[in-house]
């Protein structure tokens, strides 16, 4: 099974981090949304990897309180 | 009244079983005689097994209801002898087509490969279906339909099943070996088991309008639109069926009142606003329909089996209602017929049940992913969808996963406990618990299909090139294996016309075209055992009678 990189990967983390902070200036909440499903869903295409998604997914929302 | 379609009533008929002092014993009694009902009655009948089929009506399904019957829904019928019948009459195609908006956004084709007996789909309205059926029934002497034979008590006993029945001249009441419940999704016979069909309820509404229209106007294609710029709702659906009427189904959502939507004068703006003013069409049928997804937990009670709606339900936007009923019967009636004729223990029948509903739980997930997408549940889900259409315009990569009804294919059904695990490697998509592949062959020098020539028993394919791939051993063992108690009739696929000498109970076809050792990944030598309903269950890279005995005999559940 592949393995999500949980390291540093990123060669500029900060034009990277400000490239997508930028991506969003000026949207609204609901264009955001939108921007940011489009982003994911390119962004999976491109991994391809079922198994690495499903460990970006899991890390994603383990910080979350599980309800019953 | 429909417009064009006249629907026949059927005359109850008294039976000698309601002038009978004991209730007279059948070896199988059905309930209902819609689609699922009427397919098992003919499979068994055809097939030497005596049946009742009790029915509380008298006529064919009003309405149109199930539409699109797919590949293996036609090849099953051509084993029933009614596939002809429905291609004749109904609309064939292959592919569907979305929308979003006024863009085509992608296709998709049901069949994409040739040399096929029967196209992906056909469509044709449900009572052409059930006349067609009912015809075919009339034929059988052993199939004994009843019209006006309601069942209103079933009963377990220690061998059998008692049914009491209400008929226009009073009750009576026959015994059954087993009873099949088709009667659909809000199936009696399952609450007078105490048994439920559990699930999801989709908080959605959906108006179907036939109309009559020139067929010219639109391609014999499903064409689906997301977001339709002539309709508010989030989906309409277009499709032909039979008599140039075209069936659309319009989204309304939830909120909306079904006894208003149904009123003409409502639908008509709606359907004129779809075709535009300058376009012709008349109203033939109108329905507001709401879905669920469910099943029941056992498809089976005792002596009591449940087949098609009755036994599970699913949206229609895979078209997998019928065309997995179907598939029901098709796994149940030989069951039946060996262990009724003592040609396999009774512990066949507990296969039944697991096989159809890990079928139905593949057919619900379909079912449910593609309601999922076609009416989102929650906010984010919408906006995931609404990014995957408009993303789908412009970049190929969001066409697979618009999602407007995965079309009904047949489950394989790999966790069988009756299949032999491969011990050999194939390469192909058939596999153990998949129907055997169609394919172009010749039989006596005449065009022919391969799945013409299987089922109603035991088949074995054995692939040869050369007829020195055959010896005197082998035609023994192929001779012995269809002397069986329990047959199997083996055909030679040949790669090519030859001589060959062959024993009688021993075939060759010819795949001219290669295609039938290509689906199957065969090669000289390879030998294929296919079970009653055409579902492969065994396969091996050199014949061996003593491994094709076992596999047989795991097949009957020994």
């Amino acid at each position: 099974m592949s393995k999500l990189i949980i390291e540093p990967n990123l060669p500029r983390p900060d034009d990277f981090y400000q490239q997508l902070t930028d991506l969003h200036r000026d949207l609204t909440d609901v264009q955001s949304a939108d921007v940011n499903a489009r982003l994911i869903l390119l962004l999976s295409n491109h991994i391809g990897d079922q198994d690495v998604l499903a460990q970006a997914m899991q890390i994603a929302r383990e910080h979350i309180p599980q309800q019953d | 009244m429909f417009k064009t379609y006249t629907f026949p009533e059927f005359d109850y008929v008294r039976s000698a079983d309601q002038d009978a002092a004991q209730p007279v014993k059948h070896p199988v009694v059905i309930v209902g005689a819609g689609p699922m009902g009427m397919t098992a009655a003919v499979d068994l009948a055809q097939n030497d097994v005596p049946v009742v089929i009790l029915d509380d009506n008298n006529t064919v399904s009003v309405g149109s209801r199930a539409v699109c019957y797919a590949k293996r829904f036609l090849d099953i019928s051509d084993r029933l002898g009614v596939g002809q019948r429905l291609v004749d009459k109904g609309v064939t195609w292959n592919i569907g087509k979305v929308f979003l908006e006024e863009d085509h956004i992608y296709s998709f084709n049901m069949l994409p490969e040739e040399h096929h007996r029967r196209p992906g789909f056909i469509n044709l309205q449900q009572y052409y279906l059930e006349e067609y059926f009912v015809d075919r029934i009339s034929t059988l002497e052993n199939a004994d339909l009843r019209w006006k034979n309601k069942v209103v008590a079933v009963e377990h006993q220690a061998d059998s099943v008692l049914l009491s029945v209400e008929t226009p001249e009073g009750p009576y009441q026959l015994e059954a070996s087993y009873v099949i419940a088709c009667d659909g999704a809000n199936s009696k016979v399952r609450a007078m088991c105490g048994l439920e069909s559990k699930g999801q309820i989709f908080q959605d509404r959906f108006l179907i309008a036939d109309v009559i229209m020139d067929p010219k106007k639109f391609p014999p294609e499903r064409w689906f639109w997301f977001n339709p710029p002539f309709h508010e709702g989030q989906s309409t659906l277009l499709h032909r069926q039979a008599d140039n009427i075209w069936r659309i189904d319009f989204d309304l959502g939830w909120d909306a009142d079904p006894e208003e939507e149904k009123k003409p004068e409502n639908i008509i703006p709606r359907v004129k606003a779809f075709l535009g003013d300058d376009v012709e069409f008349e109203l033939e049928w109108a329905s507001v329909y709401t879905f669920t997804c469910r099943r029941m937990d056992e498809f089976r009670q005792e002596r009591i089996f449940f087949a098609g709606d009755a036994a599970h339900q699913v949206s229609p936007f895979g078209a997998r209602g019928a065309n997995s009923g179907i598939e029901d019967t098709d796994n149940l009636c030989w069951k039946l017929k060996m262990v009724l004729e003592g040609k396999a223990p009774e512990n066949l029948l507990d296969s039944y049940s697991p096989e159809r509903a890990f079928a139905a739980d593949e057919n619900i997930l379909n079912s449910t992913r593609s309601t999922d997408f076609i009416t989102p549940k929650n906010a984010v889900s919408r906006v995931f969808r609404d990014a995957v259409l408009n993303l789908s315009r412009n970049y190929t990569f969001a066409r697979p996963l618009v999602n407007s009804g995965r079309l009904s294919v047949p489950p394989f059904l790999t966790e069988s406990p009756l299949n032999t695990e491969d011990t050999d490697a194939f390469n192909c998509k058939v596999v153990p618990g998949a129907p055997c592949t169609d394919g172009s062959i010749t039989r006596n020098g005449e065009d022919d299909y391969l799945l013409s020539n299987l089922g109603n028993q035991f088949n074995g394919l054995l692939f040869v090139e050369s007829h020195s791939d055959l010896n005197a051993d082998l035609l023994q063992a192929l001779t012995e294996l269809a002397e069986q108690d329990v047959p199997v009739k083996t055909f030679v696929v040949a790669s090519h016309d030859m001589e060959l000498n062959l024993p009688e109970g021993i075939n060759m076809v010819v795949d001219k075209f290669g295609v039938v050792k290509e689906r199957l990944d065969a090669q000289r030598g390879t030998f294929y055992l296919t079970r009653p309903d055409q579902l492969v269950t065994a396969r091996m890279r050199q014949f061996d009678k003593g491994r094709v005995i076992a596999a047989q005999n795991k097949a009957l559940g020994q």
